[in-house]
């Protein structure tokens, strides 16, 4: 397959790199849990239990017909192919838990990707929004237009005193989680962020890396999202996230440029070596793929870096992932093929640009 | 009834075990409980942190371990009859069977609740329109009177007809429901 026909097939909307302060947020995602009243949850249903949920759902699809769910499409886990699940865990589509363990999991996916509801997950319905920036207010404003046409043909789980009924009580109330990527590179070089995590998790939000394991944020990306579902309203979920994000992105601001006042040679150093790590590479790990892509992207967001467009980053930590690498070079490969894959990808990806 | 795990410590556990609809009693002591929910959280999948955040909080927090132990006690008093789910077994896993549990498990679930969403018990935020119903009405018709008073004070008051006109329809829709 060439480079621009992966390309086209493997994008999603979010990747753009549009949206308010795109600069530094990556990304902004809305999830609403929902149950179905009549129904046992995923977490102890039967075979057939999860048979019933699914073809009721499939009957609803034809009345699921207005702005935003036009042409939605019905991906079933169990007629996919264990690659095609995989690029969709990889594009955060989808969560690994449907893709591996559900009985009749399935998803609803909008064309442009921005809409993916999944089925039978751990709660019956679970709506996913997902835009490029900081666009939170735009994600539920969309996710409860569709929750919105769900509910016209369904029952709902939903008691007046709970709100909505999940199978985790960790997420009843308004079943909300909003959450939103960021790029901080800045306050990992000036060691600020060991001392923000336990301040934000303070405030009743939860950070987390998104990519490599435990306390690794590969790639400089972290995920800021809420943990409060019950007795806030979703307004004020917001409202809250959207503060503390606005305050780390005055921070991370301010980091890169005590960065650039103190030792700006050094950062040029860095970026640029990454620069050249990436345009020569013949093998390339993940991790030390996401570092240097987290480099170059700084890089372009500081100005040092010129004709190369911003995206490069959120395309390529996605577009660099087993699932993808397999699925560009048509088929299964070892750890280290992946990696020379994963390297020629890369370059060629370069290459687009200053072909450009 | 002796534990079925060690055959040695009389059994004071009995869990109902749902696996696909199918449901197994399981008799344990508390020891060998113990083994086996540690268990059951290392074969978990990554993605359920949450849920051992809320175990954390049932081991961390010695009131609460009190209560444990008291519900655990009476574990078999309480089971939800539409899915089964008894409330140790739901301490053990974390998660629900049904929107039945919610009732069932009511009066354990306030402190639980409280833990999990600092300090909170009860929803505030949306409505659903059908399953919401009479709630729905009453909110949509707070909200109007609100905007009402402004549009009164701002001396608008043909727009203010309009929304009285649109308050009274939702009261008569509301009568309705209850009658
Ligand atoms: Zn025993
Ligand atoms: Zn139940």
């Amino acid at each position: 397959m060439s480079i621009e026909k992966f390309l086209n097939q493997s994008l999603s909307n979010w990747m753009n790199g549009e949206g308010p302060h795109s600069d530094i947020v990556l990304t902004s995602r809305i999830r609403l849990a929902r149950n179905l009243k009549d129904f046992l949850f995923p977490t102890v249903f039967s075979q057939e239990d999860s048979k019933r949920v699914l073809e009721y759902i499939e009957k609803i699809i034809p009345f699921l017909n207005e702005y935003p769910l036009k042409n939605i499409e019905l991906l079933k886990m169990d007629q996919l192919q264990e690659l095609q699940k995989q690029v969709l865990v990889e594009k955060h589509l989808i969560s690994p838990n449907l893709a591996k363990e559900s009985l009749n999991g399935a998803c609803l996916l909008s064309e442009n990707e921005n809409i993916s509801i999944m089925i039978n997950e751990e709660d019956h319905i679970r709506i996913q929004v997902l835009l490029s920036g900081l666009q939170l207010e735009r994600a539920l404003e969309i996710a409860n237009m569709v929750d919105d046409q769900i509910e016209k043909q369904v029952d709902y789980a939903y008691n007046e005193v709970y709100g909505y009924l999940t199978s985790c009580p960790t997420n009843v109330g308004t079943g909300l989680r909003a959450s939103v990527m960021m790029h901080l590179p800045g306050l990992v070089m000036t060691q600020q962020m060991s001392q923000l995590i336990p301040s934000i998790n303070q405030l009743g939000l939860v950070v987390r890396g998104i990519y490599g394991e435990g306390s690794e944020a590969l790639g400089n990306i972290f995920q800021i999202s809420n943990q409060i579902t019950l007795g806030k309203s979703e307004q004020d979920v917001l409202f809250d996230l959207n503060g503390v994000v606005e305050q780390i992105i005055s921070q991370e601001r301010a980091a890169r440029e005590t960065i650039r006042k103190t030792s700006e040679v050094q950062l040029e150093d860095k970026v640029f070596r990454s620069l050249g790590v990436l345009t020569n590479c013949r093998i390339i790990e993940s991790k030390e793929a996401a570092q240097c892509l987290s480099d170059v992207r700084m890089g372009i967001d500081m100005g040092y870096i010129k004709n190369i467009s911003k995206t490069i980053l959120n395309e390529l930590m996605i577009l660099t992932q087993p699932g993808f690498l397999q699925q560009y070079a048509g088929g299964p490969l070892r750890p280290f093929d992946r990696d020379v894959r994963r390297a020629k990808l890369i370059r060629e990806r370069l290459f687009l640009e200053r072909n450009k | 009834m002796l534990c079925e795990e060690c055959q040695m410590r009389p059994a004071t556990l009995h869990f109902t075990k749902i696996i696909n609809g199918e449901k197994t009693e399981i008799h344990l002591c508390e020891q060998c409980a113990q083994e086996k929910g540690n268990l059951f959280f290392m074969n978990q999948s990554p993605g359920l942190t949450i849920n051992n955040l809320l175990a954390g909080l049932f081991n961390v927090h010695p009131n609460f371990n009190q209560t444990q132990q008291e519900a655990v006690q009476h574990n078999e008093l309480l089971q939800c009859n539409e899915c089964g789910m008894t409330f140790s077994r739901f301490l053990k896993v974390g998660k629900f069977g049904c929107p039945n549990c919610y009732l069932t498990f009511h009066d354990q679930l306030t402190p639980i609740l409280k833990r999990l969403h600092g300090g909170n018990w009860k929803h505030s935020g949306k409505i659903p329109k059908r399953a919401g119903g009479s709630l729905y009405i009453k909110k949509k018709i707070d909200i109007l009177k609100e905007t009402l008073q402004t549009l009164i004070e701002k001396e608008e008051f043909e727009k203010a007809a309009e929304i009285r006109d649109e308050i009274r329809m939702y009261e008569r829709q509301l009568q309705e429901g209850e009658a």
